[in-house]
């Protein structure tokens, strides 16, 4: 009978930034990533190069590019939260925020106006849109998003709350005042802008799910999207992120229902990021996937 | 074959020599530009100086060189410019808001609320701004003709410890005047009801600019003082060797 052989490693981990040794394990079978509790799996970064991306939770020691002394370098990625709380905590906020102006809470407006309702039916179906928009974000990200990193800096909740919180606040304030001015071609415009913002909220929610059932639960594959048989996911053909594409839609349809300049504001800055964030997946999927579609663009057909 | 070879070398060769021609005409006008503030800078520094010694006081002296203030200031704006297209190695961002926060005190505060314009604080920052500006822009001059003398770095990272509290001080006395005038006239303001439904009221604006200091100065004050650390302190090492 042949004896297997094993190989065994020798790894030390050192600091990325000050090259201290940090750690020094002979006879590595296995190596676990925990080797403190101050410093959790999620906030430690292992790279081979102190300046290179990190190691994923997945690589196997003997498939590195290693000899058999393998040296890694330590980094300290900050306190890190899930994006699952940071998601809920930034959507929970525009949810209740804008219901309180729109119930017009006491200190807002002049006293006078207190627990009052606008008299402008457009007012209400704006509320009603702009907590559908997200109530449907949470459910979403309770039942639907599967995500490939499970954490993010805690900064970034800071950072992400003061943007959502704080928009959400500026235009509730005008779309609920007692002064709002409704918008210019009436009902015909409020009836196109319904149209444009439901048809892409649909439009977002059949993206998420053909996105979801490309990757099996509890799996950080990535696979190119396509078409399926709902016609809302059919702009895959043109797009790379249509779940943005749907967003910018209904946001410009919000625009549109209160003609809101602040909306607009709020259109514009998320466009932007929206831009940024799908120029980067499309970059992404092009390194990735050499058969990746050309007809594509990153978020809008044929233009961006 | 050969005929390949020469191609590539040729086609190479070629494009050395476009980025040397850029190199050499961004250089150009670079030391242009920077003279020509320097110069625009000195300009000013010696009117103020000829203005209070005829008149003996500072009231009228800013209605004096606004026009003058005015242009140089805003010409800064191609310092953004600079940096967007790559001839400067400083970021876009930081050159922005620095420019812009200028151009907003000059054109937004100073130049459209009359009455402030007598006021000593007006002076202070305005000084400070010419002596800032005269001994920045020399530096980037002579820096570009690689003959830097020893007291202008000396005055580029040093007077700026004093300097920028000063100006600092000048600027928010200014906008601290402005206020009441602000509020009386309404300027700058968008009430509802208006078709937008967005309103503005520049006298808040105003007072959360001033609150801006707060968190805004303190780091670029401590950004300059690493820097001023790095620069001088780099020399000494290098001293210590020889």
């Amino acid at each position: 009978t042949a004896r297997k052989a094993v190989v065994f490693f020798e790894v030390e981990i050192l600091d990325a930034k000050t090259k201290d040794k940090l750690c020094f394990l002979d006879k590595v079978g296995k190596i676990l990533p925990s080797f403190s509790l101050y410093w959790y799996p999620a906030r430690q970064s292992i790279r081979l190069d102190p300046k290179g991306k990190s190691l994923k939770d997945e690589d196997v020691l003997q498939h590195l590019p290693v000899g058999t002394t393998a040296t890694f370098y330590f980094r300290d990625l900050g306190a890190q939260i899930s994006w699952v709380t940071v998601f809920l905590t930034e959507y929970a906020g525009p949810l209740l925020i804008y219901l309180m102006f729109y119930f017009r809470v006491p200190f807002i407006y002049a006293p006078k106006y207190d627990f009052t309702t606008s008299k402008h039916w457009v007012v209400h179906l704006a509320c009603m849109c702009h907590s559908f928009h997200y109530v449907k974000r949470l459910l979403e990200t309770l039942f639907v998003h599967r995500f490939s990193h499970g954490t993010m800096p805690l900064r970034n909740i800071f950072k992400n709350c003061t943007y959502y919180w704080g928009f959400a606040a500026w235009m509730a304030y005008y779309i609920n005042h007692p002064l709002y001015t409704p918008p210019t071609y009436g009902e015909q415009q409020i009836r196109l802008a319904l149209t444009v913002f439901l048809f892409c909220q649909i439009g977002n929610f059949s993206i998420h799910i053909a996105l979801r059932n490309l990757r099996p639960p509890g799996s950080k594959t990535r696979k190119i999207p396509y078409p399926t048989k709902n016609p809302f996911t059919w702009i895959f053909l043109l797009v790379s992120c249509p779940n943005y594409t749907y967003e910018l839609g209904s946001w410009l349809g919000f625009t549109l229902m209160t003609q809101c300049l602040p909306v607009a504001a709020f259109t514009l800055v998320g466009f932007i990021q929206m831009t940024v964030w799908a120029k980067g997946k499309h970059r992404s999927y092009l390194k990735e996937f050499r058969d990746y579609p050309t007809l594509r663009s990153p978020i809008l057909p044929f233009i961006l | 074959m050969a005929s390949g070879e020469e191609d590539g070398t040729v086609e190479e060769k070629e494009t050395n020599n476009k980025k040397r021609t850029k190199g050499a005409i961004a250089t150009a006008w670079l030391t242009f530009y920077n003279i020509a503030m320097t110069a625009g800078w000195l300009v000013l520094a010696v009117a103020m100086v000829r203005y209070y010694l005829q008149k003996g006081t500072h009231k009228g002296l800013y209605r004096n060189i606004a026009r003058t203030l005015k242009f140089f200031q805003t010409f800064a704006l191609l310092e953004v410019g600079h940096c967007a297209i790559g001839i400067v190695r400083t970021s876009v961002i930081v050159t922005g808001v620095q420019v812009c926060s200028r151009i907003f005190m000059v054109w937004f505060v100073t130049n459209s609320i009359r009455q402030i314009q007598n006021e000593e604080s007006v002076i202070l920052f305005v000084v400070v701004w010419t002596i800032t500006e005269i001994t920045r822009y020399s530096f980037y001059t002579f820096n570009l003709l690689n003959h830097l003398p020893y007291f202008i770095k000396w005055a580029r990272y040093n007077m700026f410890i004093v300097m920028y509290p000063l100006g600092v001080i000048g600027e928010l006395l200014t906008i601290h005047a402005s206020l009441p005038y602000v509020r009386r006239s309404g300027m700058y303001s968008l009430r509802l009801p208006n078709k937008y439904n967005v309103s503005f009221d520049y006298y808040y604006f105003l007072i959360i600019v001033m609150l801006s200091y707060i968190p805004l100065f303190p780091q670029l004050y401590f950004h300059m003082l690493r820097q001023r650390r790095r620069v001088l302190h780099g020399e000494i090492v290098v001293e210590k060797d020889e």
